[in-house]
């Protein structure tokens, strides 16, 4: 089967909605399992990384909690778009996205498990929820691993825990994060201080796609980077504790920015609308920076005719491989700007421009 | 002072940073900064850039202390490869370079032993060992203090400990 035609729609995907989700666009928490005895696929020559994949992929498939029916295949039957599709879907990391023969992936219908197969790791599964619910992701992921645990057997040191390629994911193999927008505390210019208050806790600030990418659309994703010592659960507490002062912190933003500079505030909402509404080409960066303020002056109640769902579905259809889905022909950067703007400004053209005298009346 | 990075130009950006109250430092030069994003703290955490370096050179220091360099005898990884990409060959290779690991551990996690989940197969023996490290840390205590009634009376059950470890 067609992973695209397995995939929920770009509209149906972000209408999903959680807690806090104003400030959390989702929640993901991933672990790191090995085959005992089997070389890391880092290592492993193309015949094991086959063999680990062979052992792995109808075992994940057949779980009770991916059922019925997942997606899984391996890496060399889906095509480079089909797997760009993936990465701009965060289903799948940009690594494993080029990986082909010998990895493989399982994903269930909900799209709330995903589980990679030979990327780093043997095994790279995760949970995932929309809003903030890592607890939940948490505890729907425990049990993956432990049905999964029943049928075959992991690499474990009792020392160490969970044996992992990288030494940096040792123990738990953990790694919870929360992808967060955080356009209050960049017009604000506090955005520097919060990530370097949560670096001294320990933890990382990454951008949209993850290590070594920008921080695109105000789109910030904060995650443990130690894994080795805690208990998941103390790790998935802590980082939970951070999210919630880093909503604090960007709500009192946002509302710092409506009293003081509401001129401001409603001046960019304002461009970003009017720009986004009648470019007729667009870089995706630039789409990006302005979808994140058409966001800001959703949550803000300045659209009355703009559903958040429209602005997120809005996010991942100006992706590349998102709108190269529209056309047949192979487009070049030009002509994916060109298309991109034809795009949003046909989705835009029912929307009213910013009611700016909804700003004061805002308070929830 | 050299770069830390590419070890070939001098170091002009010095950089601190506190992370769960330890002091990590790094030296590095204008390009090599510039590079690994240090200006930019968005895009940039100390310790990710750590794990390169420092890592893999108390690594080094640890094993090749006995001469010899150390290969993985289950997959044939060897100390170079670990320096080249910062990951092990396969779950063996952490008792082949089980020596400088420790080290390498304590710069990058919070302990450097594993306090989450245990497979349900491995659950008695891990139980068992915790046990036994917390006797063996009471013995050595009531020595030093002398209580040699207590002492005998850990001896006897760190044995008995040591017995059952060894029959499961």
């Amino acid at each position: 089967m067609n992973v695209q035609d397995f995939l929920i729609s770009p509209g149906e995907a972000c209408k999903r909605s959680g807690p806090h989700d104003k400030i959390v666009l989702s929640s993901r928490v991933r672990l790191a399992r090995n085959l005992k005895g089997a070389p890391f696929p880092g290592h492993a020559k193309k015949a094991e990384r086959v063999k680990s994949l062979d052992i792995l992929l109808p075992v994940v498939a057949g779980l009770p909690q991916l059922a019925p029916k997942p997606f899984a295949e391996p890496l060399d039957k889906l095509s480079a778009q089909d797997k760009q599709i993936l990465v701009e879907r965060h289903l799948i990391s940009r690594e494993h996205a080029a990986k082909g023969a010998g990895s493989g992936l399982v994903l269930n219908p909900e799209e709330s498990f995903c589980v990679m197969v030979n990327e780093e790791d043997h095994l790279r599964m995760q949970a995932l929820r929309p809003g903030l619910q890592l607890k939940q992701a948490w505890l729907a992921l425990d049990g993956l691993d432990s049905a999964l645990q029943e049928r075959v057997e992991f690499a474990f040191h009792t020392q160490y825990g969970y044996l992992t390629a990288c030494p940096t994911n040792l123990g738990t193999g953990i790694r919870v994060s929360a992808m967060l927008h955080l356009p209050g505390l960049v017009l604000a210019e506090q955005i520097n201080q919060i990530i370097q208050a949560v670096n001294k806790l320990g933890l990382a600030v990454r951008g949209l796609y993850g290590e070594g990418t920008e921080a695109l659309g105000n789109i910030f994703q904060v995650s443990n980077q130690q894994t080795l010592g805690e208990s998941e659960s103390e790790i998935v507490e802590r980082l939970n504790k951070v999210l919630l002062q880093v909503i604090e912190h960007e709500e009192n933003a946002r509302l710092s920015q409506i009293e003081k500079k509401p001129r401001v505030l409603l001046n960019h909402i304002g461009r970003a609308y009017g720009i986004l509404a009648n470019a007729h080409s667009i870089s995706s960066k630039e789409t990006m920076n302005l979808l994140s303020l058409l966001r800001l002056g959703v949550d803000l109640s300045l659209f009355a005719d703009l559903p958040k769902a429209v602005v997120n579905e809005l996010f991942l259809l100006s992706q590349p491989a998102h709108l190269q889905l529209r056309v047949t022909e192979k487009l070049d950067a030009e002509q994916r700007d060109a298309l991109r703007a034809d795009m949003l400004r046909e989705r835009l053209r029912p929307v009213q421009p910013p009611d700016a005298g909804k700003l004061g009346a805002k308070a929830e | 002072m050299q770069c830390q990075v590419c070890k070939k130009s001098p170091a002009t950006v010095h950089l601190t940073q506190i992370i769960e109250n330890q002091v990590k430092k790094v030296d590095l030069c204008e390009a090599c900064a510039k590079e690994k994003g240090v200006n930019d703290p968005t895009g940039f955490s100390l310790a990710d850039l750590l794990l390169g370096l420092g890592a893999s050179q108390k690594m080094e220091e640890a094993n090749t202390a006995t001469g010899a360099e150390v290969v993985c005898h289950h997959c044939g990884f060897t100390q170079a490869d670990f320096k080249k990409s910062g990951r092990l060959g396969c779950s063996e290779c952490y008792h082949v370079f089980a020596d400088g690991l420790d080290a390498l551990l304590k710069g990058m996690h919070k302990g450097t032993h594993h306090r989450g989940k245990v497979p349900p197969s491995l659950r008695k023996v891990v139980n068992q060992e915790a046990r036994l490290s917390k006797l063996e840390a009471a013995l050595k205590a009531a020595v030093a203090k002398e209580d040699f009634e207590t002492a005998a009376n850990l001896r006897d059950e760190i044995k008995q400990a040591k017995k059952s470890l060894q029959s499961t």
